[in-house]
């Protein structure tokens, strides 16, 4: 009885977690919330010793790296998983699916450390003069590229999940109406997969959203609008540059806490989504 | 008909393209940082910590401060979240909890906090430290650790337990077993694989996260010697040193890169083996 009880009591503490950190975060972000209108912390101008917090930047920093890293996963990673679970040879699926994991299990860091290495170069060498632009590589695309590399594994793994989790009586039907396979995967293995790529993506996006260390040392942290082969300032690097001298400012602190806020809160609304949706997904195939 | 066919071949072209773009640079990064991190590895390297200062001194010296400090902080931290996920994971299990309603509610709080950024965990635990006073510390940093473990430790030990099949625990049950012998002595035995590599999935994403560490944490050239000391870590070795204008920095990082690359694909093949060796020992 007494270690079921205390096993009670580890799980409630697990739970409570969660409430506390959506808890203190606000409760820290509130001298900010309540005394700032949305105006203000909408707005462009970023001068903390003037009391001035503008999180537009920021957010809009965050949404275009956020934003570049989906473009070019969401296809790569879908024809990825297309090849994988429909086209390749038993052997060779053998080779690339543990390969798969280990991209998965690379620390975001060493994404980062590829990312000053080779895509800065590549970017500011070859693809900004490819669009006749010139670009110093720590940039919005180079910040998407490294990102795109992170989201592939946990969007391409899901994919295949779900391509696989077909029932082969479907396939048969659509191949014996005289479908190619293509055909066969385009409106039968996608179509019936296509909730479940959703939250395949909104999880990548997740992802993507909250990573630190790896943007910041690829994106160049400056705060002005974004453009491709220009520089951005995301939330998380806001936050990581900046929690030293937090409280050396009035309001500072709430207004970094806030930042980490936003942060939990797109997460949560995300991974919540992403949850329904592939719950909606498991009862499919087993009904049927 | 031509033109079905060409779509076909089109497309299996274009999917096998996809793929060989997503494994290419999955092998670029593990390539990138061997030609870089090898040569920078030397016997003092890995042996001696940082000499002189933080920023002029950044040439002498090894990374062992780093070396060490990340094996503190995921051991620690692992060993905490240890603590508190295997007394969950069997809770969530139907011997315990009867209401599935509760047992559903707290995985999906798990796969919540599971999404949630380190660097959100860091900014919590920043403040729970101004709360109590604590600074930047070894003890800081496994705490903020084992909270980003914690959700894939239990939901991974959760998948492991849930395959021990029923009838073995009725078996137990049967001969008069009380539930706590049967889950320490049935239901922990016959899940050990799955839930050792429940344990090492989650030290690998502990040993390579920097954001949360990078608050909490703090950075030293020095091996601490107690939990109240900061700490250095490969994760900000690298962050911080591979920033910095000096070749003798610059080595240090991608040494530090190569050591943290070394670890976690240890630790993802032992797991492959361990689910490989030991699954024969398990009952079916």
């Amino acid at each position: 009885m007494f270690s079921s009880r205390l096993m009670l009591i580890v799980t409630f503490f697990v739970v409570v977690v969660l409430f506390l950190i959506i808890f203190v975060l606000l409760r820290k972000s509130w001298p900010i919330l309540s005394t700032k209108s949305l105006g203000e912390l909408l707005s462009w101008s970023w001068l903390p010793s003037q009391g001035k917090f503008g999180f537009s930047p920021f957010i809009l920093g965050t949404l275009a790296v956020t934003a570049v890293a989906m473009i070019i996963a969401i296809p790569l990673s879908i024809l990825t998983a297309i090849y994988i679970a429909e086209y390749a040879p038993r052997k060779l699926r053998a080779i690339v699916k543990p390969f798969i994991d280990l991209l998965a299990g690379i620390p975001s860091i060493v994404f980062g450390l590829f990312g000053v290495l080779v895509v800065v170069p590549l970017v500011s060498g070859y693809l900004a003069p490819l669009f006749g632009t010139t670009s110093t590589g720590y940039c919005v695309l180079s910040a998407g590229i490294v990102l795109a590399l992170m989201v592939f594994p946990i969007m391409i793994s899901i994919c295949v999940e779900l391509f696989e989790a077909v029932p082969g009586g479907v396939r048969e039907a659509s191949l014996a109406l005289g479908a190619t396979r293509w055909q066969m995967v385009k409106h039968v293995v996608v179509r019936s997969s296509f909730p479940g790529i959703i939250a395949a993506i909104i999880l990548g996006f997740g992802r993507a959203f909250g990573e630190t260390l790896a943007v910041m040392m690829v994106v160049g942290n400056s705060p002005v609008t974004p453009s491709l082969f220009g520089p951005a300032y995301p939330l998380t690097a806001l936050i990581a540059n900046n929690y030293g001298e937090m409280m050396s400012v009035p309001m500072y602190e709430s207004a970094l806490m806030l930042a980490a806020f936003i942060l939990l809160v797109v997460s949560v609304i995300s991974i919540i989504a992403a949850r329904l949706i592939l719950r909606r997904v498991e009862r499919r195939w087993a009904v049927g | 008909m031509d033109r079905r066919k060409a779509e076909e071949t089109f497309f299996k072209w274009l999917t096998a393209i996809c793929t060989i773009i997503v494994v290419g640079s999955a092998l670029a990064i593990v390539v990138t940082v061997i030609i870089k991190g090898a040569p920078a590895l030397s016997l003092s390297m890995i042996t001696q910590t940082p000499s002189g200062g933080y920023y002029t001194g950044t040439a002498g010296g090894g990374i062992l401060n780093a070396i060490v400090g990340s094996l503190y902080l995921a051991f620690g931290a692992t060993a905490l979240a240890i603590a508190i996920s295997l007394p969950v994971a069997l809770f969530l299990q139907r011997d315990y909890a009867m209401k599935s309603g509760f047992t559903g509610f707290v995985r999906f709080v798990l796969d919540i906090l599971w999404g949630v950024p380190s660097i959100v965990l860091g900014m919590f635990m920043l403040t729970i430290m101004f709360f109590l006073g604590m600074r930047a510390s070894l003890g800081a940093g496994i705490i903020v650790l084992a909270l980003l473990e914690l959700p894939i430790m239990i939901r991974a030990m959760d998948a492991a337990i849930r395959s021990v099949p029923d009838k073995m625990k009725e078996a137990s049950y049967a001969l008069g077993a009380t539930r706590l012998e049967t889950s320490l002595k049935v239901v922990v035995r016959q899940a050990l694989p799955g839930l050792l590599v429940a344990i090492l999935l989650a030290f690998g994403r502990a040993i390579g996260d920097g954001a949360s560490i990078m608050l909490t944490s703090g950075y030293s050239d020095r091996i601490p010697t107690s939990l109240g000391d900061p700490v250095a870590s490969l994760p900000l070795a690298i962050f911080y040193l591979s920033g910095l204008p000096y070749s003798g920095a610059k080595e240090k990082a991608y040494a530090a890169a190569f050591i943290l690359l070394v670890i976690v694909l240890l630790v993802s093949m032992i797991s492959r083996y361990i689910l490989k060796k030991f699954s024969k020992y398990v009952v079916k």
